[in-house]
């Protein structure tokens, strides 16, 4: 498919039937209509693991400098406090590394910073902190007390091999949920009413109707049957190959409508002119439309005179 | 700019300098935070912003540039987010949540705490009464293998509740390891598990009921009972009513889940979830509190007195707190 760049983010066109329900509408207080991008499950799962290799590491290196510095170095009288530290630490990076990291101004632990995501309420209001603390709470409930259990067993006993399998189960459930809801939320989401987006990117690219400004563009005279051939979906299909496509995309896109509209070559045209200045006359037709109320949607959106 | 160009490009090269200083404030509010801006800035912002967003609706309805719409959009985003974002600093928070948030969140779940509370203390009582009958239940509920068992002596008993040794480091490692250990866990759980209709919760608090009951129990059959009051009391007054408010948010989140009422069950849920969230993280303060209490109020004092004075007071402290003045915010 098309490059991710700066495609993906109007509300009219999506690269794949992924894409389309992926994105959600949010209603400012002016009344505009902003569009949000929800976060790939993949991306999530990704920012999960940078998280836990991030605590696992902090974890690690506390506990060196804890047990290293305190036992043995300058602070030795306070021997017996370094196994309270350690408890004191893992308990608050345990609890807190999430909460406090998507209460700043990003939203985002770092995890989610690297994968360019963020936290945000559903309700297209502010992210409140009791909204982050009761969605990180139920992480307990969905990865660290499985874990746990897993990992040490119950008490002193070994897990037994149903239990095993029941957690595994429990895992499954909870680690799945985003994938089988419309959302992609998971427990703590549905709980806090917030949702992860993809952090929107700001830019704005040369306008592609310019790309013919200055020329000559004579040659290219199209006529009002050629120009209604196509619609607004095609004209944004036609903005993304010219944005982001190469050479042989264009070439097959240019060949395919040179056909359709039954276009005789201008000798010497290359493919690029041809498609620029046949993007500016489409667009130019079609904006006209609009501003009279009157829009073709695609090209199997058929004239309605009344 | 010549005629041959489109209307919509006249549009866009007429107000991009406006946008474009939009996006240069926002991303100097993104880097350095909005302490940076100037005054001029400051107040530029807000006509910027307005001005991003009429130019949003207008090009919606002149441009098919979908390039320009987006980048729009996406500049209203960020500009909304900020503009209505909170404007209050980390302390404002601060101290509205312990002002006014949290108590009246607390009173407003009084229904789900009283059902709480029945749960706990009515299992506690019934284990209670059943090892008073006969020692052998105390058995089933035993949660901690050490010598309170029903064959102690009064003596051995009497030794669990007094500490000889004033030392600060026995009081730092009770502190630290009751932060962590069994209650500060059963209540994070009883918050998480309201998720399964609230079930896995009632079985929680039952369950951790029937301990209470067992235990004083053991000591109640010793004629130790006023002391046994006196050593949990003093840190427990603060410690069960945390965890029974926990089990009342997750009430909440289960009694939402089961009878979400008018609204799409989803936004039931997240309503509800937020005002757990509220409750969950005074629990926090709570646990905290009680910890302190455990770890150095009760190896310190050691005349039963002052706990039963330190338990009342506590006791009066959250209960006008949260029910006279939460009621008061609510």
């Amino acid at each position: 498919m098309a490059k991710q760049a700066v495609a993906g983010q109007n509300p009219t066109y999506r690269f794949n039937e992924h894409d389309k329900r992926m994105w959600r509408e949010v209603v400012t207080p002016e009344g505009a209509i902003i569009h949000l991008r929800l976060a790939d499950a993949g991306e999530r799962a990704v920012a999960l693991i940078i998280d836990a290799a991030i605590m696992l590491l902090t974890l690690i290196l506390g506990a060196f400098i804890i047990f290293l510095g305190i036992s043995d170095g300058f602070f030795s009288a306070w021997g017996e406090f370094s196994e309270i530290l350690f408890t004191l630490f893992f308990f608050l990076l345990r609890g807190f590394y999430f909460t406090v990291f998507e209460l700043g101004r990003k939203a985002a632990t770092p995890g989610k910073r690297i994968m360019r995501l963020r936290v945000v309420a559903r309700d297209g209001k502010q992210l409140t902190a009791n909204a982050v603390f009761a969605r990180n709470v139920m992480r307990e409930l969905e990865v660290f007390m499985p874990f746990s259990y897993l990992l040490m067993g119950a008490g002193d006993e070994p897990v037994s091999g149903l239990m095993t399998l029941l957690i595994l189960v429990w895992l499954g459930v909870f680690v799945f949920l985003p994938v089988f809801n419309k959302d992609k939320l998971r427990a703590g989401d549905i709980v806090a009413g917030t949702w992860v987006i993809r952090n929107p990117k700001l830019e704005l690219a040369e306008d592609i109707s310019q790309a013919v400004a200055g020329k000559d563009t004579s040659d290219f005279q199209f006529t009002t049957a050629q120009l209604a051939t196509y619609g607004e979906h095609e004209l944004q299909v036609l903005e993304d190959v010219l944005r982001n496509s190469t050479i042989e995309v264009k070439k097959a896109v240019a060949e395919r409508i040179r056909k359709r509209i039954g276009w005789q070559p201008v000798p010497g045209e290359s493919d690029k002119e041809f498609l620029d200045a046949f993007y500016k006359s489409l667009r130019h037709t079609l904006e006209t439309r609009m501003l009279f109320g009157n829009r073709k949607k695609d090209k199997f959106d058929l004239e309605k005179r009344g | 700019m010549s005629d041959a160009d489109l209307k919509s490009y006249r549009f866009r090269s007429e107000r991009e300098s406006e946008w474009r200083s939009l996006e240069a404030l926002l991303e100097k509010i993104r880097k350095k935070g909005e302490k940076s801006l100037d005054r001029e800035e400051l107040l530029e912002l807000p006509r910027l912003y307005r001005a991003a967003v009429s130019s949003l609706s207008t090009a919606r309805a002149i441009s098919l540039d979908r390039n320009l719409v987006s980048y729009l959009e996406t500049l209203c985003a960020q500009g909304y987010l900020f503009i209505y974002g909170p404007r209050t600093t980390f302390w404002q928070k601060f101290s509205s949540f312990f002002k006014r948030d949290w108590p009246a969140a607390v009173y407003d779940a009084g229904r789900a705490t009283l059902l709480s509370a029945a749960i706990t203390f009515g299992f506690a009582l019934i284990v209670f009464l059943l090892v008073q009958s006969d020692p052998e239940w105390f058995y089933p509920f035993q949660a901690f293998p050490d010598e309170r068992t029903p064959e102690a002596s009064v003596e051995t008993l009497r030794a669990t509740l007094y500490t000889e040794s004033q030392d600060l480091g026995g009081s730092l490692s009770v502190f630290a390891s009751h932060l962590f250990t069994h209650n500060t866990m059963v209540a994070l759980l009883a918050f998480a598990l309201g998720f399964a209709i609230g079930i896995p919760t009632a079985i929680l608090l039952a369950y951790n009921g029937c301990i209470l009951g067992a235990y004083t129990a053991i000591y109640f059959n010793k004629g130790l009972g006023y002391e046994i009051f006196g050593w949990l009391l003093i840190h427990g007054v603060t410690e069960i009513f945390a965890i029974i408010l926990a089990g009342a948010a997750g009430f909440m989140i289960g009694g939402t889940l089961a009878f979400p009422g008018d609204k799409r069950r989803i936004d039931a849920m997240a309503e509800a979830g937020k005002k757990a969230g509220t409750i969950g993280m005074g629990i926090i303060v709570m646990l905290f509190l009680a910890a302190l209490l455990e770890g150095f109020g009760r190896q310190l004092i050691n005349s039963d007195m002052t706990r039963y004075l330190i338990a009342t007071l506590t006791g009066l402290g959250w209960f006008s707190y949260f029910y006279l003045h939460g009621k008061r915010v609510s």
